[in-house]
């Protein structure tokens, strides 16, 4: 090799690097920013507490409060994680066989859809009715909110099979089961991945809902009973608590998912320099 | 003569229902026991219903179709297929795309698990055949088109099925890869002598591999001529120069002119 194309590879494989190192750093630049920029915005403009804590208040608000703080999340953390769950295996079971049945999907896919429609707040009342206050409404609120984008999008990784390959594998004597199982479910896995992502964010949605509508304990409680002493900078104290259990849960999504479809992404990987590869 | 392996008797098929689209009508055919036929016709005559219609995946509307004695009403388990798209699955390295019809045909799966070395072998032998030694380990989107196609079509043999039914698979490749593709076909089946239906628009690519050529009508679809390969095998590039290929070609040519002109020929 001429020493001109060694030097060029050893320049893009430099300037790939600093890419990535600019990838990983500018989320973390990007929080840091905002803050800076909140920070600076209600010093300049000299906005009252009470309207938008500076985030040094909030800071100092969750330092105060950092017991109920931490002892709320947790909470909040165990019954949306029990809610996704039970949205998890639901939607997949329900998923699977939306996808691979026209009957099923005709026969519920309306039914689904007024459901989806209904405001989740306006059912937490019924819940408490059925199941008191406690828990179980903010299980279930996760879950009820949670589990429809699941469905949606394993049943269309189903659905979606291409049909010469159907063909490939009926003509072999192939049982619609064996299709599901060799190539469905493994072709649903990006799309069920990436509804995951949606899910668990939304799952926080539904539990906070609930605790705000029938405070037992949790972050909702801690917000509304916060807000109701006036005490604004322990509310975004909440807010960002939360904001920063969805980030968590969502890094875990992600990296089960480059960790089993990651043939499904190999696009993006294919910006990156590796040589020889 | 012994009873032919594939009997299609006036076979007639409609989508849509009664007043749908009519893509065969008295399309009647046979093909023997490892024979290599070719069927070409204009587009949109119905040869890909036809192979479907073999294989057992849709229902004839009329007439009878036979395969190996017994009339076909459900899909058979016993064709290998490939199409113009390789249609491989992802996720799956190149070995174990090919080793997908062992997971599905009954008499294999079961004895997978206990002989998968000897399987193994088996793939690895018949990736080696045409001439994908050492990319087992690979996956599919690491190799090219013509790549991608003859693990398909590794993965349409794999079973030794009896009947293999070919629709259009060289059709998206280049020329040089697709009549590569022709010898490694040609070889295969002269190796092993399965019944093979291979669905075309390519004349010389029918001339080349097939013992005899079908020609269809335009639609409603059904054999209007038929023509024997008298070339003597392995075929080579040889082959293609002679005079006489050239003039079946033309002949078949005239034929498919007619077709699409809806007029008779015979």
């Amino acid at each position: 090799m001429s020493s001109k194309a060694q030097s060029r590879i050893e320049a893009l494989a430099a300037s790939a690097r600093r890419r990535r190192r600019l990838q990983a750093w500018l989320p973390w630049l990007v929080i840091a920013g905002t803050f800076i920029l909140w920070e600076a915005a209600t010093e300049i403009f000299d906005i009252s507490t009470f309207i938008l804590p500076a985030p040094s208040d909030v800071f100092l608000a969750a330092v105060k409060w950092w017991k109920p703080l931490l002892d709320d999340s947790l909470h909040t953390l165990i019954s949306t994680l029990a809610g996704f769950g039970l949205a998890v295996v639901a939607g997949l079971l329900l998923g699977v066989a939306i996808g691979s049945s026209t009957l099923v999907y005709k026969g519920l896919y309306p039914l689904l859809i007024a459901f989806n429609s209904i405001p989740k707040v306006a059912v937490v009342p019924v819940l408490i009715i059925w199941f008191g206050i406690g828990v179980w409404p903010a299980i279930i609120t996760a879950f009820l909110i949670s589990f429809f984008p699941i469905v949606v999008n394993v049943a269309t990784g189903i659905a979606t099979v291409e049909p010469e390959l159907r063909d490939v594998l009926r003509a072999l004597g192939a049982k619609p089961s064996d299709i599901i199982r060799k190539v469905g479910l493994p072709r649903a896995m990006p799309y069920f991945f990436a509804s995951l992502k949606i899910a668990i964010t939304v799952a926080f949605v539904g539990s906070i809902i609930a605790e705000s509508v029938a405070p037992n304990a949790g972050i909702g409680r801690l917000m509304m009973v916060a807000s109701s002493r006036f005490d604004v900078p322990l509310v975004f104290a909440g807010l960002i608590v939360t904001g920063m259990m969805g980030i968590m849960l969502y890094w875990i999504a992600e990296f089960i998912e480059r960790r089993t479809t990651g043939w499904a992404t190999r696009g993006q990987d294919a910006q990156n320099f590796t040589p020889g590869g | 003569m012994t009873r032919p392996f594939v009997e299609i008797d006036r076979v007639a098929m409609r989508y849509g229902g009664v007043e749908g689209t009519l893509a065969l009508q008295e399309c009647s055919l046979n093909v023997q026991q490892g024979e290599f036929i070719a069927v070409v016709g204009p587009s949109g005559c119905g040869k890909s219903t036809l192979m479907r219609l073999v294989s057992g995946l849709w229902p004839a509307t009329d007439g009878n179709v036979v395969v190996a004695g017994e009339e076909v009403d459900r899909p058979l388990s016993l064709v290998g297929m490939a199409f113009q798209n390789p249609t491989l699955l992802p996720w799956r390295s190149i070995l174990d795309n090919v080793m997908l019809p062992l997971e599905v045909v009954p008499e294999h799966r079961k004895r997978l698990r206990a002989e998968r070395a000897k399987y193994e072998q088996k793939a690895l032998d018949l990736l080696k055949l045409v001439g994908l030694e050492g990319f087992g380990a690979k996956y599919p989107y690491q190799l090219s088109g013509g790549m991608q196609q003859r693990t398909s079509l590794c993965r349409a043999l794999i079973h030794e099925p009896p009947l293999l039914m070919l629709d259009e698979p060289f059709s998206a490749l280049d020329v040089f890869t697709r009549e590569d593709l022709w010898d490694v076909l040609q070889q295969v089946w002269m190796a092993r002598k399965p019944t093979v239906v291979l669905v075309t628009h390519d004349l010389r690519e029918a001339c080349y591999l097939a013992d005899r050529v079908l020609v269809m009508s335009a639609r409603p679809g059904r054999i209007i001529a038929e023509r024997t390969v008298p070339f003597a095998r392995p075929r080579n590039q040889e082959t293609m120069v002679e005079p006489e290929f050239t003039k079946l070609v033309a002949e078949l040519r005239g034929f498919i002119a007619l077709a699409r002109k809806g007029e008779e020929v015979i």
